[in-house]
């Protein structure tokens, strides 16, 4: 087990010159000894470059990777003793369960009795143990996927455990089991897990802390609770939520915010600078509201969709959308008529420059 | 009537109509013809006798076969023997990707290219004491080396040519199929600490087995039916060292115009090919699998 400390940037192409050339932008991070983690963002957006940075399959065109403070940038993923599950299930086809969990292990000459104790243990937290003796080829994707987890997981002196999309491949009711497995897992097993998805919802339920990325960046590090509260960037606003947030250009003069033509007052206690700025606020937050109160802005009904346990309203506030979540019983105006809608609240968050203020 | 009855049209049976008569005039008509020869003794165009078994039995007794036979077995073993081992070891050395895989691909194919007694004139000036490079080389070094005059020479040579001219099949199938192993393998295999033998006895040689299967069946027939490259190289001789079992029937069937025997030992000769296939295609559907009942697909 480490502490994992990245300091480096990556490029597949030879000579880099703009931004754009680099799968990695120059970034610091580091992964706390025996932490969950999630790296989370659409493709392409160089998650698996960075997994693949730190288990030593790959090796940054610059700077460092550290684990408890030693430099391992040079070594290879077996020195660096890291673990790591890929999004399709790898197997050895002509060994049994058993022997397939038993790999790594044996290859690292661990003595015959610790290998089959430890073996039994990880078959038992993944509900293996019946299946110990058959033959690893002839098992459903889920199982064999589960046969790729147990070997990530069953040597006890790994540095971390990198998980590459593992659960693409499984049927979704599966899916909430194995996530659930994993977190108990790390719970019994306190190793540091890194998790690479483009599923919020399985980055959120799994990691303690999920990295948010785009295009090579590494925009937010947090808690679920803060990227839902407060996205650091309206990147991650966007992205996380479903729907995401509502973004809404205006312009700020201190006090109040003009957006399409109204004048809402700052909630108390939000300093904003002067000028063009982002409103941002979650659909979940945003209620119904009396004409002409305070913090609210009139918009036209464009789409009601009722979605069994809330209803989505869609609005437009001059050209730009905006989403609610409301309850079901709620009474909406019909498409077309103008709906006042409350958007300053305690959760509302402003930017400037795409980034919060 | 029940409704999960299918409609039945009888129609249907013209679609298959071609197919039938493409395989009865390219493989069914000359067959039956062989079975005719082979159960009559005909003196002439309008006198011909009924012989039943008769023909088969004697070929059956017939020591000169025999010797064909367990040759023709020996080679065959010998062929596969070394060249699917050395096949798997060229797919293993050629360079995967980039101008040099490409490059490489052309040369190794090379050999498959030339027609098979265009081969056997290769290697018959090759072998020669006085202007051959093999002949005259092994001359210098002292070696009494003479395929045409040394009965194990001359096997030797047969051997040497045809691992020449037919490794590099079994090292393209080999290098399809290396190449059609997804990149996570050998990934995860670095991370369990795999050593190369590891990765090559549980990753590359299991995931082989499809194209190697095909490289077994296809170098066995091949090698077990021939004939160009010895009949050109040493007619069969020294005495009758080189003679394999496609040799020793066209000199009965066209040497001795003995159409009787050399039909019934060419049903004969079929039958050993699809028997011993029948054996290595399901021992290789087997092994190492550790499925021990009979195993199809």
């Amino acid at each position: 087990m480490a502490r994992i400390d990245l300091d480096l940037a990556h490029s597949y192409l030879p000579d880099p010159k703009g931004e754009e050339d680099f799968a990695l932008l120059p970034l610091k991070m580091s992964f706390e000894d025996g932490g969950a983690y999630a790296l989370l963002g659409p493709s392409g957006c160089g998650k698996s470059t960075m997994l693949n940075v730190i288990s030593g399959l790959l090796r940054p065109s610059q700077g460092q990777v550290r684990f408890d403070g030693q430099d391992v940038t040079a070594l290879s993923p077996q020195q660096r003793n890291i673990a790591q599950v890929f999004q399709f299930p790898v197997i050895y086809d002509t060994m049994t369960v058993a022997q397939n969990l038993a790999f790594p292990l044996r290859n690292r000459k661990v003595p015959a009795e610790r290998i089959k104790a430890r073996v039994g243990q990880i078959a038992e937290m993944l509900e293996l143990s019946g299946q110990l003796n058959q033959r690893a080829a002839g098992l459903a994707a889920d199982a064999k996927q589960k046969i790729s987890l147990g070997r990530g997981l069953v040597r006890e002196d790994v540095a971390a455990v990198l998980f590459d999309e593992p659960l693409t491949v499984i049927d979704p009711h599966l899916k909430w089991q194995l996530r659930r497995k994993l977190k108990q897992i790390h719970h019994e097993l306190k190793l540091t897990l890194v998790y690479v998805t483009h599923d919020q919802v399985e980055a959120l339920t799994f990691a303690d802390q999920v990295v948010v990325m785009t295009r090579g960046k590494a925009v937010q590090v947090g808690s679920a609770e803060e990227l839902f509260e407060r996205p650091t960037h309206t990147f991650v606003g966007n992205f996380i939520g479903s729907p995401g947030m509502n973004f809404l250009p205006g312009r700020c003069d201190g006090k109040q915010v003009e957006i399409d033509g109204g004048q809402l007052p700052l909630p108390a206690g939000h300093a904003v600078p002067v000028g063009e700025i982002k409103l941002g606020v979650r659909p979940e937050y945003v209620t119904l509201a009396e004409p002409q109160a305070g913090g609210a802005l009139r918009c036209t009904v464009a789409q009601v969709q009722d979605v069994g346990t809330h209803l989505l309203l869609t609005a437009h506030a001059g050209a730009h959308p905006v989403k609610a979540r409301l309850a079901p019983s709620t009474v909406l105006p019909s498409v077309g008529e103008p709906v006042w809608l409350q958007l300053m609240t305690d959760h509302t968050c402003f930017y400037k420059d795409e980034a919060l203020v | 009537m029940s409704t999960t009855v299918k409609p039945v049209n009888q129609r249907a049976w013209w679609l298959i109509l071609p197919v039938v008569i493409c395989v009865a005039f390219s493989a069914v008509l000359p067959l039956m013809t062989v079975v005719n020869y082979s159960v009559q003794d005909i003196f002439g165009p309008e006198r011909r006798v009924f012989v039943g078994t008769e023909w088969f039995a004697s070929v059956l007794r017939d020591e000169e076969l025999h010797g064909a036979l367990l040759r023709q077995l020996g080679f065959s073993l010998s062929v596969l023997v070394v060249e699917i081992p050395l096949g798997i070891a060229l797919a293993l050395a050629m360079p995967a990707q980039g101008w040099k895989s490409s490059a490489v691909l052309v040369l190794v194919a090379l050999s498959l290219l030339i027609p098979w007694n265009v081969v056997g004139t290769i290697w018959q000036i090759y072998g020669r004491a006085d202007i051959g490079l093999l002949g005259a080389t092994l001359d210098k070094l002292g070696i009494d080396y003479s395929y045409t005059g040394d009965a194990t020479d001359a096997w030797l040579t047969v051997l040497a040519m045809d691992v020449w001219h037919w490794t590099p099949l079994v090292a393209l199938l080999a290098f399809a199929g290396l190449r059609s192993i997804p990149d996570a393998y050998y990934q995860a295999a670095r991370i369990d600490g795999a050593s190369k033998f590891a990765v090559f006895r549980y990753i590359q040689l299991p995931k082989m087995r499809g194209v190697l299967m095909i490289a077994v069946l296809l170098r066995f027939m091949d090698s077990f039916m021939i004939y160009t490259e010895p009949f050109v190289l040493t007619g069969g001789g020294p005495g009758n060292s080189t003679t394999f079992l496609s040799q020793f029937l066209t000199q009965k069937a066209v040497g001795q115009f003995d159409l009787g025997p050399a039909a019934a030992f060419s049903l004969i000769y079929f039958l050993i090919i699809l028997l011993l296939c029948f054996v290595l295609y399901n021992w290789m559907q087997r092994v190492g699998t550790g499925n021990q009942e009979a195993g199809h697909g």
